[in-house]
């Protein structure tokens, strides 16, 4: 088998001497979609954080290799330069940065750091335009500051849309359908099929079957209490919708 | 990740590129403050007799004053006596009479500081006058301001050349009277820019001065004086450098500026003196009092300002509202770093009726900087349909640094305005992380938001110097987040 994308190996992390994640297994195979869910507070998101590096989220044990190299040694924009990329639960808004200004920053210093030449505004415009089709994104919202004053939907979509400028290896995606309607939702998981390919994969952390039903994923993991307590397939999301946590925390208690 | 999980408070040394000394002979007067000292003064500079009596009686009223306590700021008592007055670059005989009898020093030190005076090297469309010490070294573009007669040229050759100008307005916005630092200006004032603007005329260029300390142990004190005739424009920019010294340096200028009717005054500095070192040793005290008197109907003053440099900065680019339907604008980007304190603001007096004022501020502190903003907007009684609008930002980097509003509210006419926003935020390590996770580093994080905090306020720089007040930004909280 080829380099996996990503390969967790008992992963311990936590805030302040606090634990979060308590020894996570995850392998991500390129052309793989994988589903994270799980209960509030379980530390969905702090695996998030921990992969994209985020200041203080301390590892306390474990490995993370990404693509063959060692995640956790690297800077935080050197992971997002090297195709990792974060679509955030909550999006900071940046006021009086221009978001099509950011957003091609953003996209000459990956493309500095493959050597390959930086884009001119034109370039970029076409590039832009090309995009932002796919995810049905209103013009007006680029000529605007970083995510200032976007609604919680437009956020959400303007995260997916950044994915489609950058193009990433590895994309993960927290909690991306929360806050979108019923037609923005399909629209954003439609773009974010397109951009899937057999080079690339994406990990969904979602509380919801139904984004399930749209970006279907290869694998589903149940994050509870920082483990990952039960894999399976598309299905094992359907189970969950029906019967909930409890019954796979009771099914984990009764198996220790 | 690695050590730096507090890295946002972490400091490093900031470069000031602009440190340099410029190894020149100079003429300075023996430090010490006496009547004897400012007869020297204008004898050197040839100057009249009323001009002479002005500045004695300046002095004599700057005996009785004590310096001011109330802005928030800290440092040593300055010894008035341990300064010296008057230095100027070493002549041999007569003085330059064009840029080509300049010393070639001193042009190389302004080529180093990227103002380049030869005008075949000009930067194209602005005038350039130069201040180095006491003196001005020479001003560009003479000969074609001329031709639509403007005057624009040192203001010791305008004490010489057009005393009756000078003596109608010298003073008028801001009397040796008006507080310690401007009655010590008054009495000893070196050198700096003279420029009017004749009826109707639209300047047809930037004019610029460019101010350079180099002489250690020396006060620098010019004089600026701006008048717009009836219906006239005119864009006025400053600049400032010093080299790295330990010990601290005085810097006590006074900016007046005239608007008659219809005219408009555009004047933006970019302030850079040494700030001194991360420890706080070293630096310029920059004491400056800056005054519009939009004296004409419809007249209209705007100071631009981007304050970066000095170990302490205390100024308030104030207008005068006093003609019917006048305009006074004032936007302001502070920032502080290591130990440097700005207290800086404005003041916005409405006399006339249907005066209109706006005030954007945006102030920036990092490492142990303090900055205050402090404002008075007042509106007199007849100042009827006055409308003020203030808005002050202001922006913490690190958890060492601190950020203060004083805003003063005066209304004595109740079918006038007064609105005033005010904030506070922290540069937001989730902003920064943001940054982060779409591939641009810290630091380059940090110049985005941080420009994309003072945007309102670039946009009124004119353009070429918006870019340079951009990259001056950077270079001042280089090393303020690790
Ligand atoms: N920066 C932090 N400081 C303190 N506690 C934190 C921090 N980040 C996460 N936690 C705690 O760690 C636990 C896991 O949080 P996390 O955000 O990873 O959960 P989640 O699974 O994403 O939850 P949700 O479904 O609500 O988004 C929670 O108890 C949370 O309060
Ligand atoms: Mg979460």
């Amino acid at each position: 088998m080829s380099t996996p994308i990503l390969e967790i190996i008992n992963l311990s992390a936590g805030v302040e001497g606090k634990p979060i994640l308590k020894g996570v297994n995850l392998t991500i195979q390129a052309g793989e979609v994988h589903a994270v869910m799980g209960p509030n507070g379980s530390g969905k998101s702090t695996l998030a954080s921990v992969l994209a590096g985020r200041e203080g989220y301390e590892v306390t044990g474990g490995q993370v290799h990404y693509r063959g190299q060692d995640l956790l040694e690297m800077a935080p924009e050197e992971r997002a330069r090297e195709g990792l990329f974060l679509a955030f639960q909550y999006p900071v808004e940046i006021p009086g940065v221009n978001s099509t200004y950011f957003l091609k920053a953003a996209l000459n210093e990956v493309r500095k750091h493959h050597g390959q030449p930086e884009l001119d505004a034109m370039e970029f415009l076409s590039l832009v335009k090309e995009k932002m089709k796919l995810l049905e994104l209103r013009d007006d919202l680029l000529k605007r500051s970083v995510n200032e004053g976007f609604s919680g939907g437009e956020k959400k979509r303007n995260e997916i849309f950044q994915m489609a400028i950058l193009e990433p290896k590895l994309a993960v995606l927290d909690e991306t359908d929360s806050g979108l309607d019923i037609d923005a939702l399909k629209v954003v998981s439609e773009g974010v099929n397109k951009l899937k390919n057999p080079t690339n994969a994406q990990l969904v952390i979602t509380h919801y079957q139904r984004l399930l039903n749209y970006i279907v994923p290869d694998f589903v993991h149940v994050l509870c209490d920082g483990r990952i307590v039960r894999t399976g397939g598309k299905d094992l999301a359907l189970d969950l919708e029906e019967k909930g946590y409890d019954w796979i925390l009771k099914q984990v208690a009764v198996a220790a | 990740m690695s050590d730096d999980a507090h890295s946002i408070e972490t400091l490093v040394k900031t470069e000031y590129k602009y440190g340099f000394v410029t190894e020149i002979e100079s003429e300075s007067a023996p430090p010490g403050l006496n009547e004897d000292v400012i007869r020297m003064i204008s004898r050197k500079k040839e100057e009249p007799d009323w001009m002479l009596e002005w500045r004695l009686k300046a002095y004599r009223h700057w005996l009785t004053l004590t310096e001011p306590t109330w802005p928030q700021v800290k440092h040593p008592p300055v010894d008035y006596q341990a300064i010296s007055y008057y230095s100027a670059p070493k002549q041999k005989g007569e003085g330059p009479k064009s840029l080509a009898e300049v010393d070639p020093k001193l042009l190389e030190t302004y080529e180093k500081l990227g103002i380049p005076l030869r005008e075949q090297e000009r930067l194209a469309g602005v005038a350039v006058d130069a201040v180095f010490d006491s003196v001005s070294v020479g001003t560009t573009f003479k000969d074609q301001l001329a031709e639509k007669g403007i005057l624009f040229c040192s203001m010791s050759e305008a004490v010489r050349e057009h005393p009756a100008l000078v003596k109608k307005y010298i003073g008028s916005v801001v009397p040796y009277t008006d507080n310690f630092f401007a009655a010590l200006n008054s009495a000893v004032f070196s050198d700096g820019s003279f420029c009017y603007i004749p009826r109707g005329v639209r300047c047809p260029m930037e004019l610029s001065t460019y101010f350079r300390i180099n002489a250690s142990n020396t006060g620098q004190f010019e004089r600026t004086l701006i008048v717009a005739e009836e219906g006239s424009y005119v864009s006025y920019l400053e600049g400032c450098t010093a080299p790295m010294r330990d010990e601290n340096q005085l810097h006590a200028a006074v900016v007046e500026l005239v608007a008659l009717d219809h005219a408009e005054i555009k004047y933006s500095t970019v302030q850079n003196w040494y700030p001194g070192d991360e420890e706080g040793r070293g630096g310029i005290y920059n004491f400056v009092t800056k005054r519009g008197l939009c004296k004409g109907r419809k007249s209209k003053i705007s100071w631009t300002q981007v304050e970066t440099g000095s170990a302490i900065t205390w100024k308030y680019p104030s207008c005068i509202l006093l003609g019917e339907g006048s305009t006074g604008e004032f936007y302001s980007v502070a920032v502080v770093n290591n130990r440097q304190q700005a207290d800086t603001g404005t003041k916005m007096v409405h006399i006339g009726r249907n005066t209109r004022s706006t005030i954007v501020s945006k102030g920036i502190s990092a490492g142990q900087g303090q900055n205050s903003y402090r404002g008075l907007v007042e509106i007199r009684k007849g100042a009827a349909n006055a409308r003020n609008f203030s808005q002050c930002d202001s922006m913490l980097i690190g958890a060492r640094c601190g950020a203060h509003t004083f805003p003063y509210i005066e209304v004595k006419n109740t079918s006038s305005s007064v609105e005033h926003e005010a904030t506070t935020s922290k540069i937001g390590e989730d902003q920064i992380f943001y940054c982060n996770q779409r591939g641009i580093q810290t630091q380059d994080a940090v110049n985005m938001i941080v420009n994309g905090f003072c945007k309102e306020v670039f946009k009124e720089l004119p353009m070429e110097f918006a870019v340079e007040a951009q990259k001056l930004l950077g270079v001042s909280l280089e090393g303020s987040v690790g």
